[in-house]
């Protein structure tokens, strides 16, 4: 019986512990980590979907609250005005959630490129989708908030040759940014018409 | 035979040298030996991991119950692996990016389980951090040496710099998964000889 008690104790109390200085290092890094995945993966990717810009879209950003969580919307500026606003969303993939950046041309409401951030796919297979570029293209000028679909599933989209739950998976998060945009567009005019490049 | 500490330390670097000796750890050591820098940031993570894990299973040595200790173990373990992770994302996100699944994986590396089972559990804490240190070490060095030859036939380059020039026909082969068989049995075939086995 006491050792019974003392096996519990002690393993209580190490998790805890453990559990306590997870919790204090997470906290202290988080900041630090966010701005790194900014700077790594989001800041390319970005870069290539606001490709001539005129300015900064990662410096030119601002935070909206969407459904009491802090989002971040990348602006990007062309022929002198800001045009572009680009938003990451997440469809769920084949070994976890893709991260996809989708940028959407104010003026006209289309999809202006979508890129691929964070993802687990498996490499040399769903892990294309980081440098398939006809893949990806294949959403530009479409409407947004308009039903995208593989194929398969009925819909334009040609998927990506045996990654079709990875493609699924870029169509589901641009589907949500749809969705998304829809639900905050009146706060984004307002965030824009206030813009200063 | 008691050993003296630098006994303990420097066993670590040539007579139980981890992969080639004691053979040990080979999924990382397989995975990850591409380039050097990536060898000696997995080896330098495992170290951390190895001296911090090897300290607290020391110190505890008395406390934790025998029916429990492997569990008590794996606690310690995967709490400073986890530490090693958040701590690579906030301040080495590139080689954070490059080694990805394989730096938690550290949890199921046998050399860290190994030694705390086997030596930590049995000696005082100076002792063992000298042997987790060693071990580290030359943990760190075979996977430097490794991915230092697979990087310079396979790339053409060291540590990111080019060795031999332009005209250099890269043998991608070193830098596949086969090649780091290859590679590593070539390695251990070298080893045995100069150690005259």
């Amino acid at each position: 019986m006491r050792e019974m008690v003392k096996m519990v104790l002690v393993l209580t109390i190490l998790s805890s512990f453990s559990g306590g200085l997870l919790a204090a290092i997470r906290n202290n890094t988080q900041d630090r980590i966010d701005s790194q995945v900014l700077k790594f993966v989001k800041g390319p990717a970005i870069q290539k979907i606001m490709e001539g810009a005129s300015n900064n879209p990662i410096q030119d950003r601002f935070a909206l609250q969407v459904e009491g969580k802090e989002k971040n919307f990348f602006v990007g500026v062309f022929d002198g005005a800001p045009r572009v606003i680009a938003f990451e969303t997440k469809g769920s993939g084949y070994g976890g959630d893709v991260g996809t950046m989708v940028a959407v041309n104010v003026k006209t409401g289309r999809i202006h490129g979508v890129s691929v951030t964070t993802h687990n796919e498996t490499p040399g297979v769903g892990a294309r989708v980081e440098t398939h570029e006809d893949f990806k293209n294949q959403f530009r000028g479409i409407e947004i908030g308009t039903e995208t679909k593989v194929k398969k599933d009925g819909g334009g989209i040609t998927a990506m040759s045996g990654a079709t739950i990875t493609s699924r998976a870029v169509c589901t998060a641009v589907r949500k940014a749809g969705d998304l945009y829809n639900k905050v567009k009146p706060r984004i005019r307002e965030q824009l018409s206030t813009f200063s490049g | 035979m008691a050993k003296t500490l630098a006994q303990e330390f420097t066993k670590g670097l040539w007579e139980e040298i981890p992969p080639f000796r004691l053979v040990l750890g080979l999924c990382p050591v397989l995975a990850v030996t591409k380039s050097v820098a990536n060898g000696l940031g997995m080896g330098i993570a495992t170290t951390f991991v190895l001296v911090c894990s090897n300290l607290l299973v020391s110190l505890l040595r008395n406390v934790i119950p025998s029916k429990i200790r492997i569990a008590c173990y794996i606690i310690i373990i995967a709490t400073f692996v986890t530490v090693v992770e958040l701590l690579m994302q906030a301040f080495a996100y590139p080689l954070y990016l490059q080694l990805g699944i394989f730096i938690p994986l550290i949890v199921v590396n046998c050399i860290v389980l190994g030694r705390a089972e086997a030596f930590a559990s049995k000696h005082n804490p100076i002792y063992s951090i000298a042997d987790g240190l060693g071990i580290g070490i030359g943990f760190t060095l075979s996977l430097g040496a490794l991915g230092a030859v697979r990087e310079v036939l396979g790339e053409g380059t060291f540590y990111g710099m080019e060795v031999f020039g332009s005209s250099f026909e890269p043998f991608t082969f070193m830098v596949e998964a086969p090649g780091a068989f290859v590679c590593l049995g070539l390695m251990l075939c070298l080893m045995n000889l100069a150690g005259g086995r």
